[in-house]
């Protein structure tokens, strides 16, 4: 049989994907052990235990000075600013994806304004939010929206443009308003476009949180990294990492369940990642 | 029936970019007319219906519905069923005969709930029946055949009663002993609504079996040095009752041979 023929059974699936991640951690053990091996206090790649331990103490032990479980402390400090900067993106790519999708006057009026404001680095607007809003949580989120919305916006309005215009068609020929249109035929419709979106979003959404965290905050996880980063404190920044893309990948996941079980028709035929 | 025309067109020219498409179009059809639409591929036939639909706006000269000029964009007046993407994808077979009901009965909301649901539901639960979908009624298109979306299709274009029904290739993707199926559903109910219906087909036999006039479409001017530079018009527009069979018989051999000869 051909090779593009060949399927994988489940069980060895499951097995072919664990394997990179089992080579990778391989790897990094013994690079550690031999670097450890020739010099014991080496901070640069340390031991599992190392890591395991003073994750325990971020996650566990009350910080000295303020009495604190750090990790959950910055986690959840990252989680809000995450969820208001992309629950922002959400609802302003909804509105205006959809006003700019289905009336030819919104497009007209929205639609070069959005292309330019998203060609502007997100990076660059920073220091403008820190100026107007303050170095507090405003301009975190304020960074996370400018950089995922207008993406989303114009994803969202050609998902509405992309509708087959038949079904348009259709339901006027069905008596509907424009009203009655844009809910209950183009929303529907643009919905699981919504979620794969955000979907993408969340990986933007990640930089600029990590970046405003590092450049001013207290708390979180970018400001963790970039704090302990001064002691060369690895055994904390490769955890974090770690936890990061943890985060990422079930919200990820997330995300896709949400789009299965909410939009059930949208996935009755194809795979999807 | 001798009723002043349902649908009247004069003069109308359709062009895209300058190109003539469409050209002399003069037609006039009585109320109750099953007209179907034959000519090769390109040459229009979809542009015409859309044209019936105010999906599109005639170049030049008029066409009007009941003596008055068509309206400006697609009304409830006139049904369609495209050959794809006629039903609602996100919407199970009910809820897409319930939708009409709903846009008529909340303006805002666009849905019904609780009572005002149930007794719409009981109202559509006929007309499932009616097209043999009673087993799918909490499917999605997508879970359909072919044939059953197309049923699906046809009874959602009737829900709101039109004058003129337009059908472009409604069973084109269907297999023979389904298209049978739906050639009985549909004279079945073009009998109880004494509906005008415009049906473009590729199919010249069904044409002629389901037809009371059949049009063909074809270019008649042809510029060997320029071949966009003339549109397709009405050559052929036969009356397909029953004493005018031997006619027909001529006239689709004559088809046949020439007409789609490209
Ligand atoms: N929006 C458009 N812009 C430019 N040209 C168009 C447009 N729509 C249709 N045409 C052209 O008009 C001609 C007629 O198209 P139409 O779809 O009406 O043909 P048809 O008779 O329905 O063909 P088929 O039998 O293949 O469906 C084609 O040559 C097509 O290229
Ligand atoms: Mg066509």
């Amino acid at each position: 049989m051909r090779l593009i023929n060949r399927k994988p059974s489940r069980r060895t699936a499951v097995f072919l994907g664990v394997l990179p991640f089992i080579f990778v951690a391989i790897l990094y053990m013994v690079a550690s052990d031999i670097r450890l091996s020739q010099n014991p206090s080496d901070r640069l790649l340390p031991s599992m235990s190392t890591m395991l331990e003073s994750m325990r103490q971020m996650a566990a032990v009350p910080d000295k000075r303020n009495g604190e479980l750090l990790l959950w402390k910055d986690t959840l400090a990252s989680l809000y600013r995450l969820a208001m900067g992309l629950g922002l993106s959400t609802v302003l790519a909804l509105v205006i994806g959809l006003v700019m999708g289905i009336l030819p006057y919104g497009r007209a009026a929205l639609a070069p304004f959005t292309s330019a404001f998203s060609l502007i680095p997100p990076i660059t607007v920073l220091p403008i939010l820190f100026i107007l809003l303050g170095l507090g949580e405003a301009a975190k989120v304020g960074l996370i929206v400018v950089g995922t919305a207008p993406v989303m916006i114009r994803t969202l309005a050609q998902a509405s443009l992309d509708i087959p215009r038949e079904l348009v068609i259709k339901a006027e020929t069905l008596g509907a308003s424009s009203w009655q249109i844009a809910t209950r035929v183009i929303m529907p419709n643009v919905l699981p476009v919504l979620i794969s979106a955000l979907r993408i979003g969340l990986i933007p959404a990640w930089i600029f949180l990590v970046s405003a965290e590092a450049i001013a905050s207290t708390e979180g996880l970018g400001y963790r990294i970039f704090l302990v980063r001064r002691y060369m404190a690895m055994d904390i920044i490769l955890p974090y990492v770690a936890w990061i893309t943890l985060l990422a990948f079930i919200m990820d996941r997330l995300l896709l369940s949400l789009s299965k079980l909410a939009f059930r028709w949208k996935h009755i035929e194809g795979d999807s990642l | 029936m001798t009723n002043k025309p349902v649908i009247r067109v004069r003069q109308v020219v359709k062009e895209y970019d300058g190109v003539p498409v469409l050209e002399r179009l003069n037609l006039d059809v009585s109320a109750g007319t099953l007209c179907t639409i034959v000519g090769a591929s390109g040459c229009g036939k979809s542009t015409f219906l859309r044209m019936l639909l105010s999906q599109e706006v005639p170049t030049r000269g008029i066409i009007e519905l009941d003596g008055s000029p068509l309206p400006k964009e697609p009304t409830p007046d006139r049904g369609i069923v495209f050959q794809r993407y006629s039903v609602f994808p996100h919407l199970t077979v009910e809820d897409n005969l319930l939708l009409a009901r709903e846009f008529a009965g909340a303006p805002f909301a666009g849905r019904f709930f609780g009572s005002a649901r149930r007794k719409a539901r009981d109202a559509v639960s006929q007309i499932i029946g009616d097209i043999g979908l009673d087993a799918a009624r909490r499917k999605y298109p997508a879970q359909l055949s072919g044939g059953m979306q197309q049923r699906l299709a046809i009874a959602q274009a009737l829900l709101k009663e039109p004058k003129v029904l337009l059908l472009d290739e409604p069973f084109g993707a269907l297999d023979p002993g389904i298209r049978a199926d739906m050639h009985v559903l549909l004279l079945d109910l073009w009998k109880k609504t004494n509906m005008t219906i415009f049906m473009v087909t590729h199919d010249i036999n069904e044409a002629f079996k389901l037809g009371t006039r059949m049009l063909v479409f074809d270019k008649i001017r042809h510029d060997p040095q320029a071949p966009g530079a003339y549109g397709a018009t009405i050559t052929y527009d036969l009356k397909l009752d029953s004493k005018n069979r031997q006619d027909a018989q001529e006239a689709k051999s004559l088809i046949a041979s020439g007409v789609f000869g490209a």
